[in-house]
């Protein structure tokens, strides 16, 4: 059985160590929060916030306190807050350990594209391509194929790039694979998922 | 040096004209100037270019001088949120620029503190990049990014004193900052102007000095996306 979006969020909180601070995505990305246990994980929002907290009870909503995607969020005693300008600074400088996000495709060669399609709704990039470009290690989640079935994983892109070569990771529902020198290299397949299967389900040089 | 004046069209009298490029604080609508920007819509003023990470929603924030037809270009890193300007846009009566988030806030900050240009590696390999120019340090390729140098800002803060000190809450502090810094004027509104000596000198956000005139008022702080957990009940 290939992973769910849960146990795919659960592969990729394993991913975190004591102490990091880290930029989660919409979607399943935000999932991740969930399973990061006993970690020591200080959570950013890119929107000027450290020390991300859950959603508010219902009537401690507040509009001054949301998260990138705009939800309403709350402090933790650890939050600190700043601008957007010293928010990227942080991630332009290297200071965010990691940023797990999803994609629309991923390169063999560690291309991302994740922010438009062109002829559709283009909504804009907001963060992605600061975020790719700074921090630590990218890690992407996302599932191994399209609705029809096609390789999400590919030799190129064929989408606008959110980033070039800024791929680290990439954790699917069929399993986990590294870009390295040459293509991608598998780390491990998820439960019941065999090599052959994730190999034949993927459009790129595997190695 | 009196800042502080007695409603939004009054802050803003003398210095709209048409065609200038206006820097807006706020992500989303969080922090947004909605009472600076209401009193644009009542000014009327037209051709305006906003420097603003969102466009707001079609009935606030930025949204509502796009039914008016008075903005000629966003510079923006996200307009997802906003149908109004989805059909102007697709139409060709709106001029888009996207810029990343992170180089959109470091242009403001740039241009306030008279860099007229900066390098970063966000956009390398992407369309952004196209048409800029292209430098190697260490090894690793940066692009030139240019520093915005504002007509105008607009900004929101929580409080401030009557010589323009300003203090954000949480995380409406945002674009504020430096959109405020990039203006060659600055309006900021506010929901409490303080009385001088009662803002602790040492957590002041924004220094008065980037802030030239000053607005109290009523906020409605709308909420975008409404998001809770439920209490687990014993």
């Amino acid at each position: 059985m290939p992973w769910n979006r849960n146990e795919m969020a659960a592969r990729a909180a394993e991913e975190l160590e004591d102490g990091m601070y880290v930029n989660l995505g919409i979607g399943i990305p935000t999932l991740v929060a969930n399973y990061v246990g006993d970690k020591d994980i200080t959570l950013q929002s890119e929107n000027g916030m450290l020390g991300m907290g859950p959603f508010p009870f219902e009537g401690e909503e507040d509009a001054d306190l949301i998260n990138a995607g705009k939800q309403t969020i709350t402090e933790l005693r650890r939050t600190s807050y700043f601008d957007s300008a010293t928010s990227f600074g942080m991630i332009r400088g290297g200071k965010i350990a990691a940023a797990i996000l999803g994609a629309m495709e991923v390169a063999e060669n560690g291309d991302l594209a994740n922010w438009m399609i062109p002829g559709k709704l283009v909504k804009g990039m907001g963060g992605a391509m600061d975020l790719v470009a700074g921090v630590g290690r990218v890690i992407v989640v996302m599932d191994h194929t399209n609705k029809h079935g096609d390789s999400k994983v590919l030799r190129e892109c064929t989408l606008p790039l959110t980033g070039k070569g800024v791929v680290d990771r990439i954790i699917t529902n069929l399993g986990v694979l590294d870009v390295v020198d040459g293509g991608l290299k598998i780390v491990e397949c998820a439960d019941g998922v065999t090599e052959e299967v994730l190999r034949a389900a993927t459009d790129a040089t595997i190695v | 040096m009196k800042k502080i004046y007695g409603s939004a069209s009054e802050a803003l009298d003398g210095v709209l004209r048409e065609g200038m490029l206006i820097a807006a604080g706020g992500f989303g609508l969080c922090g947004i100037p909605e009472l600076l920007l209401q009193a644009i819509k009542d000014a009327g003023t037209k051709d305006l270019t906003f420097a603003s990470n969102n466009a707001g929603v079609d009935d606030f924030g930025i949204g509502i001088l796009l039914q008016t037809r008075q903005v000629k270009k966003m510079i923006s890193s996200y307009v997802g949120e906003n149908a109004e300007f989805m059909r102007q846009y697709l139409s060709g009566e709106l001029e888009l620029e996207f810029n990343p988030q992170g180089t959109l806030a470091e242009r403001m900050r740039a241009g306030g503190c008279g860099i007229p240009g900066f390098y970063t590696k966000t956009g390398v390999g992407t369309v952004i990049a196209e048409g800029k120019e292209h430098k190697d340090f260490g090894g690793e390729t940066y692009i030139l990014e240019e520093g915005i140098f504002a007509d105008l800002s607009i900004v929101k803060a929580w409080k401030a004193d009557e010589t323009g000190n300003l203090i954000f809450r949480k995380t409406a502090r945002n674009f504020n900052p430096p959109a405020a810094m990039c203006g060659r004027v600055c309006v900021a509104e506010v929901e409490e102007i303080v009385p001088l000596g009662s803002l602790d000198p040492d957590g002041i956000h924004l220094p008065g000095i980037y802030v030239h005139r000053l607005i109290q008022g009523t906020h409605e702080k709308r909420i975008e996306q409404r998001t809770v957990r439920q209490k687990e009940t014993a």
